[in-house]
């Protein structure tokens, strides 16, 4: 019983030496820099449509002039491309630069083996806990719904993509779903930090605790433990199939939404395809030492693989948001405003936005606008 | 007036009404046999939960319906009380659907404050039963103005296991397992149901709604079993979608899906979402169809707590389950008059409840469908 308390014991101590750690890395340092004064940025394409929307960030980066180098790492499962030596470059390239940019891998369907698939593995690995998903009408580009503006925040590590799963009796398989404290509260704390940050007012914790009432109750109880913390921020909670309800009806009553892993994957494409589709959001994933950058909803989009119609819209608006991460905010609005007045303009749409233009001249129309 | 009341009838397109649905597979000879069914004198027994929220006065407005319809159908009602230490009144319910074999409900608030152990009345209910196909139709409304037009979609959904298999622990404090369950034989019975709705409605497409690029055991199995099913029917053609894009899809193209089938908690999910294209809650009806039961209630199962006897609850959702349920029971006749009445009531007279963006009240829009059934029935209208 002693031991085990005292082996108990120095996992509590070491965790919370880790966590001092961190805070005080958090607070030393801002983003590095080569001795040539750019900072280096770790670049993953993915597959499907990812190298050519790479391809027109490097494009436009390069006409802005902006100071940052790509460390390229063309990893994919569909390919062969996923090993686990692969893997550990990929990781240890990230936390050296500490900012990532990519596309989407693709996950394969079948079975081979393994369960977890490439990019579950990365993101467990540096603990991309948060993934953002600013979901913002384009002015200029209307839809069914006007002037929207929310935020979804969702768990990214747990829940129901732990990737557990087995068939102990044949024809009868067992999915588990994980929600943990710790991890719920991790993400509780995040989307009020968030919402402080950013001046919002209100934080919505979306989950179906009446049927799981356990999982889903233990994510709400530590959303409302967290929410007293916030005396400025209003907090409540909606039940997922009520909550995609009112997205399709009436969907300003919503500011920030934090919710577990599988809620969010479906309201981030729900919300994406509110204002406009996945190629026109941007989204973000957070750990507390790393942030990559990628599209909001995440689709390889093999159809287009060459055909040039991809909407450089979302990579181009999360490249934007990456360069304020990295302090470059003179850039950064740069390249924003040049997207929106794109597509503000409206000449110059790609096939998704009702237009008829090929991805190359959109990305040309941006880099005409840019404006110093 | 009567004349000309008859004439707008004819023009109504009937489209809603539904062939009875397919009886499946025969009893196992290890299980009870099945009650005689409760019809006597040409008249049905069903049993009825009016539940909670709008459930009462929503049933209660069918009831009305019923009896300036002439439905030969007597309603056995059940209250069930959602309280701690009250299985009593639950298992009353249970018995009298059993013994009634067709019953209408109401939603059962779920009191979130009880312990875990207590689980959701609605859904012990659908599970013991064994209820195991969740059919919802959202169709768009002429009358109802909406961003989609043109949305036409079958939703099947597998209504027992899945997400809400209620297997939940917590082994260390702080972590919860929350179990999901797939077996071979309910993705197998959901699909082969599904198929057979599809061709007896004379639907193109079915499209099976899944997670399988991440959990690929379970929605892997899930969708083996309806390719398997699939290949016995060649008239059909089937495909497959991941939930995030085909939510996605649904709310930019809802046009391009015809029948959906999925397990339970996507069905929820996609469900609400199609709901919301056509008009709301107020609109869609569902039904949960067992091998030995039939229970029919709203489509997206809201208790609708705040607008509760407020008189502005959109009645149409009960009152074109109602004849599904009539349907089911073979009253057809009845069944097309009830709907042709709601249906001219809402699309063409326009009188329609806040929620859909009219001004009329619950008590003025039933009592108007009653005006057009004892019109059409040469009685007495209400006053």
């Amino acid at each position: 019983q002693s031991r085990r308390q005292r082996k108990w014991v120095r996992i509590v101590m070491a965790a919370a030496l880790r966590a001092a750690a961190g805070a005080a890395r958090r607070l030393s340092v801002p983003a590095i820099r080569n001795t040539d004064g750019r900072y280096p940025v770790t670049m993953i394409p993915g597959d499907g449509v990812g190298p050519e929307l790479m391809h027109a960030v490097k494009e436009v980066f390069q006409a802005a002039e902006v100071p940052v180098v790509f460390e390229e790492h063309h990893v994919s499962e569909v390919q062969n491309m996923a090993s686990d030596q692969k893997l550990q470059q990929l990781l240890s390239s990230v936390k050296d630069t500490r900012v990532a940019i990519k596309g989407k891998m693709h996950t394969p369907m079948e079975y081979k083996g393994e369960f977890a698939s490439f990019e579950m593995k990365l993101r467990k690995m540096l603990d991309l806990f948060a993934n953002v998903v600013h979901v913002q009408s384009l002015p200029g580009y209307p839809t069914r719904h006007v002037n929207l503006d929310l935020v979804v925040i969702r768990e990214q590590t747990e829940g129901e993509y732990s990737s557990l799963e087995h068939q102990s009796v044949q024809g009868v398989v067992e999915c588990l779903k994980i929600i943990t404290r710790e991890k719920s509260r991790r993400i509780a704390k995040f989307a009020f930090d968030f919402a402080t940050k950013n001046g919002r007012r209100k934080v919505t914790a979306v989950h179906k605790a009446n049927i799981m009432k356990l999982g889903d109750g233990l994510f709400l109880q530590c959303c409302r433990e967290m929410a007293d913390l916030y005396p400025n921020i209003i907090h409540d909670s909606i039940i997922i199939d009520n909550c995609c309800m009112q997205l399709v009806s009436n969907p300003h009553q919503f500011d920030v939404l934090v919710m577990p892993n599988l809620y969010g994957n479906i309201i981030d494409n729900l919300a994406a395809g509110l204002v406009g589709g996945a190629g026109v959001v941007p989204g973000e994933s957070f750990s507390s030492e790393y942030a990559v950058y990628e599209t909001g909803a995440r689709h390889p989009f093999s159809q287009a693989m060459g055909r040039n119609i991809a909407n450089p819209t979302a990579m181009l608006l999360s490249a934007a948001n990456m360069l304020r991460h990295l302090n470059l905010e003179f850039h950064s609005n740069m390249v924003a405003q040049a997207v929106r007045k794109v597509i503000r303009q409206g000449k110059v749409r790609t096939y998704d936005m009702g237009g008829y233009s090929t991805s190359a001249e959109f990305t040309a129309a941006v880099i005409s606008n840019l404006e110093s | 007036q009567r004349e000309r009341d008859r004439e707008r009838r004819v023009n109504v397109q009937d489209s809603c009404s539904p062939p009875p649905h397919p009886r499946l597979h025969s009893p196992p000879p290890s299980s009870p046999p099945q009650p005689p069914p409760a019809k006597y004198g040409g008249r049905h027994t069903v049993a009825l939960l009016p539940g909670d929220g709008i459930g009462p006065e929503l049933t209660g407005h069918v009831r009305d319906v019923f009896r300036c319809a002439c439905v030969p159908v007597d309603f056995e009602v059940v209250e069930v009380c959602a309280s701690a230490g009250d299985t009593a009144s639950l298992q009353g319910a249970l018995s009298a659907i059993r013994r009634n074999r067709v019953a209408l409900k109401g939603n059962i608030e779920t009191n979130h404050n009880l312990p875990p152990a207590h689980k959701s009345p609605n859904n012990l209910l659908r599970t013991s039963l064994d209820l195991y196909a969740n059919v919802i139709h959202c169709q768009s409304f002429p009358g109802v103005q909406t961003r989609h037009q043109g949305v036409d979609i079958l939703i099947i959904r597998e209504n027992t296991e899945g997400e809400y298999s209620n297997l939940e622990h917590e082994s260390v404090s702080g972590v919860v397992e929350s179990l999901k369950i797939i077996t071979r034989r309910n993705s197998l019975r959901i699909a082969e149901y599904a198929f057979k709705l599809a061709r007896e409605w004379g639907r193109q497409r079915i499209t099976a709604v899944h997670k399988a690029n991440i959990m690929k055991l379970a929605d892997g199995l899930f969708l083996q079993c309806c390719k398997e099913v699939a290949s016995g029917y060649p008239d059909i053609t089937f495909d497959s979608m991941i939930v995030d894009n085909t939510t996605m899809q649904l709310v930019s193209r809802p046009q391009q899906f015809d029948v959906m089938l999925m397990p339970n908690l996507y069905g929820n999910v996609v469900s609400n979402v199609c709901a919301g294209l056509v008009g709301g809650p107020g609109l869609a009806p569902g039904a949960n169809y067992g091998r030995d039961y039939a229970v029919f209630e709203t489509g997206t199962r809201n208790t609708g707590k705040s607008i509760a006897n407020k008189n502005i609850a959109n009645p149409t959702a009960m009152l074109l389950a109602s004849c599904l349920m009539l349907g089911h029971l073979g009253l057809h006749s009845h069944a097309s008059l009830i709907r042709n009445a709601v249906m001219v009531t809402m699309n063409e007279d326009r009188l329609q409840t806040p929620d859909i963006g009219g001004s009329g009240t619950t008590a003025e829009v039933v009592e108007a469908i009653c005006n057009l059934i004892s019109i059409e029935n040469c009685t007495e209208p209400r006053h």
